[in-house]
């Protein structure tokens, strides 16, 4: 506890850069993976490359995607964009397949019932198709939104900074403090990340009820590997 | 582009290939660490999944374990049992052991509770006794979950052993953290795609095994 209040400011200064690393893939995934799923769902033939790469993806350790990145997007090799282009690739793998499952198992006849309505096909998909497959989206959300504030330390190695420069500096001066303090802070982040997912699900779907939420999240698919 | 070209010139050099630094030795050790720590964890948890998944006891443990374990960040683990276990492969391999051992677990456990419950009551009824319903038709009915749990475990063993290098232990992170260090950024790219070619085989693999080992196979 001494180590940290003798270097709050710089814990603050990584949890914010932590922070600026982890929300715009967990943002981005949430929303590409919409359009790519309602496409996949559309276009017959795009749905078994798409969740091939989605699967393959996974399986790729994000040390070594986040080195060879930078040859493919044309970045540096310490550009932090890496992080956020390579945590929102394992964002999309995990949320495309389950988004496309998600609007497919939307009850038909409720779509029948807002077309007969006379809904356009884009009101429909907006106001009865996305807000039905909304449990699943925001069951999917959950799982990517704790790997990707656990992953975004593994930058730390390649110099860029989060709460993982904790893991690094720690080791490299043996303070066991320092990386219990950033072990603490990481998963206290991923926690806290997940709640505001978890309330925003809430806020916007607000007839789930959370016994239900429960039940999608126990089957929600395995977490992206380090 | 220049960079993929001396990556794969790196690759290329058969000198980088052999002898106690190169590349065959190294892949073994990655290859041995992956195999020692998925094979120790299944050790721990198959049984105790099994368990779980059979009596329906401590299952909310098991779900907050397997649920849980994605929120701790691996690159703290390995680095934090490196400085309390000090130079060596114990602190290392404590962490592969960790690391794995959510991802066996689920798939021991979810594997035996999917089973189809009324082949499971039709055991029971024709006289099999617990063991013989859970080892005759539970086990083989989810057996494509646990090699499922099992591929998972592997994937995060073979990312975490790459990682397992910042603290000196061996295998193909070596190469990366040398070129790191010597900002050769050609030789960490060429490190860097053999373990991702070495995941891909691995995931490929397991996904074949996985189809293998499905009961449908044999209906």
């Amino acid at each position: 506890m001494t180590w940290l209040f003798d270097n709050l400011a710089m814990v603050g200064e990584y949890l914010v850069s932590h922070l600026a690393l982890a929300i715009p893939p967990i943002v981005a995934s949430f929303v590409l993976a919409v359009p790519i799923a309602w496409l996949a769902n559309r276009v017959g033939w795009l749905r078994t490359p798409l969740l091939t790469g989605a699967g393959l993806t996974y399986a790729i350790p994000s040390l070594p995607l986040f080195i060879v990145l930078p040859i493919i997007i044309g970045t540096s090799a310490r550009d932090p964009l890496n992080i956020i282009v390579a945590l929102t690739l394992y964002g999309l793998a995990l949320m495309v397949p389950l988004t496309a499952d998600g609007l497919r198992q939307v009850n038909p006849l409720a779509l029948d019932a807002a077309k007969a309505m006379g809904y356009t096909s884009t009101r429909r998909f907006l106001t009865v198709e996305l807000p039905l497959a909304g449990p699943t989206l925001v069951a999917g959300l959950r799982v990517v939104a704790v790997s990707t504030v656990s992953l975004v330390t593994v930058g730390a190695v390649l110099g860029i900074p989060s709460l993982g420069s904790l893991f690094t500096e720690g080791f490299q001066r043996g303070i066991v403090a320092e990386i219990v303090t950033g072990i603490v802070l990481t998963v206290a982040l991923a926690l806290l990340v997940d709640a505001v997912v978890v309330l925003g699900g809430r806020l916007l779907l607000p007839w789930t009820r959370p016994a239900r939420e429960e039940r999608d999240h126990a089957s929600t698919p395995e977490a992206v590997t380090a | 582009m220049n960079f993929l070209i001396e990556a794969f010139a790196w690759l290329a050099d058969p000198t980088h290939w052999g002898g106690p630094n190169g590349i065959g030795v190294r892949l073994g050790e990655h290859l041995a660490y992956s195999v020692a720590g998925v094979a120790l964890a299944c050790v721990i948890a198959i049984p105790a999944g099994w368990w779980v998944g059979h009596s329906g006891r401590l299952r909310g443990l098991a779900v907050g374990i397997s649920g849980g374990a994605r929120a701790l960040p691996t690159l703290g683990l390995v680095t934090l049992l490196g400085i309390l276990f000090g130079i060596g492969l114990i602190g290392p391999m404590v962490a592969f052991v960790i690391l794995a051992l959510p991802s066996v677990l689920a798939g021991a456990y979810s594997g035996v509770e999917a089973a189809d419950r009324q082949a499971v009551d039709g055991a029971r009824a024709s006289g099999m006794t617990e063991f013989q319903v859970l080892t005759k038709v539970e086990v083989p009915l989810g057996f494509p979950l646990l090699v499922g749990g099992i591929r998972s475990a592997f994937l995060q063993v073979i990312a975490t052993a790459t990682l397992a290098a910042y603290v000196g232990s061996g295998g193909l992170g070596r190469f990366l953290f040398l070129g790191l260090k010597t900002q050769d950024y050609a030789q960490m790219l060429a490190a860097s795609l053999l373990v991702v070619a070495l995941a891909l085989v691995i995931d490929v693999t397991f996904a074949a095994i996985q189809r293998l080992t499905s009961p449908a196979r044999f209906r």
